[in-house]
């Protein structure tokens, strides 16, 4: 473990081939350290969800390094896959909230499953619930909340373990204008905090509204990284 | 595994019964006939192999002295025979015993021996058997070897006839256990396939939070091995009963007893049991594994 390094996530070279012959990445390279806030855009097919599912371990790379906040990917063992991923947490277009929990129940689903302490269970879940501002919807189930407080739950399911990054895979997708803003300005402050935010988007304004660090991929490699970019692509 | 992990697992497996209520109640009814189908052929299997083990262990030979041969000789032989490495017990018949034995045949018909008795014309014998039924043939011709043994007599035949039925008997019973034993595999593999594509969701984000793979397991192993063992209880109960009628109302068939009640029952019983909670944990793992693989 390299926890005292800055460098949070370091891809060397990396190529990916799925079975069926299509080629995702083409010997892409990237660092992203501690603390930083990284859009990820591209057309669609460019690459940017092999990018992103490589960082979670989702998907193996077929040839090249990666390093995940000290884990070295290629050598990771699958049984050891949970521990990478505790340090890790995820956010998606769709919430992938539980229909028959509640928001309680849902944020305190992923300390249960690592089987936390009840006491720290507890703690947690009302630190981060206050965090992303549903202390009043503890009770309510998913298909009660409009489509921002669910992402909400998400994003408070994601934190609850204190993970060093949060990687988001177009958490605006499904979300009006307003809200989407609303989801934003909750992800700058968790940054603010001092968790690294990896986002892939295609939402325009966003990126060139609240500006930070771009990567785009096209072609299954980068084909920009500017420290304040913008999103550069017709929407 | 902590206390309170333990009792997450059980509650989530009953409580995944319970949620499956009609499939569960589909794979406990297989599972429950599979079981009963394979009692009644343990039951039927264990007689089966003691009836042939009865059977076998009558099968002894008649080994003939020669009649020139003198007692000494015949003792000698006996001793010979006794040496033999696979030889079960060895008994004697003098043929002043013989003559005796044929006297109580011919009961009521002395008069037609009367004329030999003094010229015993009958010479000494031994029946011996063999520790393994199944070697009496080997043994047989090793013991004709020795020069004062007249013939070995044994019924040959009727002996590989036996042989060869007792065999296919027990091979058939082999190959239907294991039949029987991979369709209630099979029955509950798809069980807890239904139950895991129910909660397929439920894996996806236990495993991006950074589950274990034994902790999304054991879940469904123990709704498997509940399956398993609830299906065995109906067929045990209707086995114990049936089985008790019988030796009760038919305590020997023709000249066959049926194996006591105690201990079978409660042996094939806990076959079951064991059967049961083995195949229905085999059952989840065969299914799980296609969902935790990364």
């Amino acid at each position: 473990m390299r926890k005292w390094c800055v460098t949070l996530i370091e891809m060397h070279d990396v190529w990916k081939t799925y079975p069926n012959g299509s080629v995702a990445l083409q010997g892409l390279s990237v660092r992203i350290d501690k603390g930083e806030f990284v859009y990820v855009v591209g057309p669609s097919g460019a690459g940017k969800s092999t990018f992103i599912k490589l960082m979670y371990r989702e998907e193996r790379p077929s040839k090249g390094a990666i390093f995940i906040n000290g884990f070295n990917i290629e050598r990771l063992k699958e049984r050891k896959i949970p521990l990478l991923r505790r340090q890790i947490g995820v956010v998606f277009q769709d919430f992938k909230l539980l229909s028959n929990l509640t928001v309680k129940e849902n944020i305190a689903f992923a300390l249960e499953v690592i089987e936390a302490s009840p006491k720290k269970i507890r703690n947690r879940v009302s630190e981060v619930v206050e965090l992303v501002g549903l202390q009043d919807k503890l009770n309510a189930l998913p298909n009660e909340l409009s489509g921002g407080q669910q992402q909400r739950v998400s994003i408070a399911r994601a934190l609850v373990n204190n993970p060093s990054v949060i990687i988001a895979d177009e958490p605006t997708g499904n979300l009006d204008p307003d809200t989407s803003w609303d989801i934003m300005r909750l992800f700058d402050k968790i940054n603010q905090r001092g968790t690294t935010i990896v986002m892939a988007t295609h939402n325009r304004e966003i990126v060139n509204t609240m500006k930070k660090r771009v990567i785009a991929i096209e072609n299954g490699n980068i084909a920009r990284d500017e420290r304040r970019g913008v999103y550069g692509y017709e929407a | 595994m902590k206390l309170r992990t333990i009792g997450r697992h059980l509650r989530e497996g009953l409580f995944s019964l319970k949620r499956n209520g009609w499939m569960t109640f589909a794979s406990l009814s297989a599972v429950t006939v599979t079981l009963l189908l394979l009692g009644v052929f343990l039951l039927l299997a264990f007689n089966v192999q003691q009836f042939s083990k009865q059977i076998e262990s009558q099968v002894e030979m008649n080994v003939m002295v020669k009649t020139g041969a003198s007692r000494a000789e015949s003792l000698e032989l006996e001793r010979q025979i006794k040496a033999l490495p696979g030889v079960g017990s060895v008994v004697f018949v003098s043929k002043e015993e013989g003559f005796d034995q044929m006297k109580e045949k011919f009961k009521g018909y002395e008069d037609m021996l009367a004329g030999i008795e003094e010229e015993n014309p009958l010479p000494d014998k031994f029946i011996v058997k063999a520790q393994d039924p199944l070697k009496t043939k080997a043994l047989s011709t090793q013991i004709a070897q020795f020069p004062i043994v007249d013939k070995v007599n044994f019924g040959e035949e009727t002996v590989d006839q036996l042989f060869t039925a007792t065999k296919f008997v027990r091979n058939a019973g082999a190959v239907f256990v294991f039949g029987l034993i991979f369709t209630a595999l099979f029955l509950i593999s798809n069980t807890i396939k239904v139950t895991i594509f129910a909660r397929r969701r439920e894996i996806e984000i236990m495993r991006l939070v950074g589950a274990t793979n034994w902790f999304i397991r054991w879940p469904f192993l123990v709704e498997g091995f509940l399956i398993g063992v609830l299906g065995a209880i109906v067929p045990i109960g209707v086995l114990g009963f049936a089985y008790n009628y019988l030796v009760d109302k038919y305590p020997s068939l023709l000249v066959f007893h049926l194996a006591p009640f105690d201990p079978l029952v409660f042996m094939v019983g806990g076959t079951l049991i064991g059967i049961g909670a083995l195949i229905g944990m085999a059952g989840s793992v065969m299914s799980i594994s296609r969902f935790l693989r990364i």
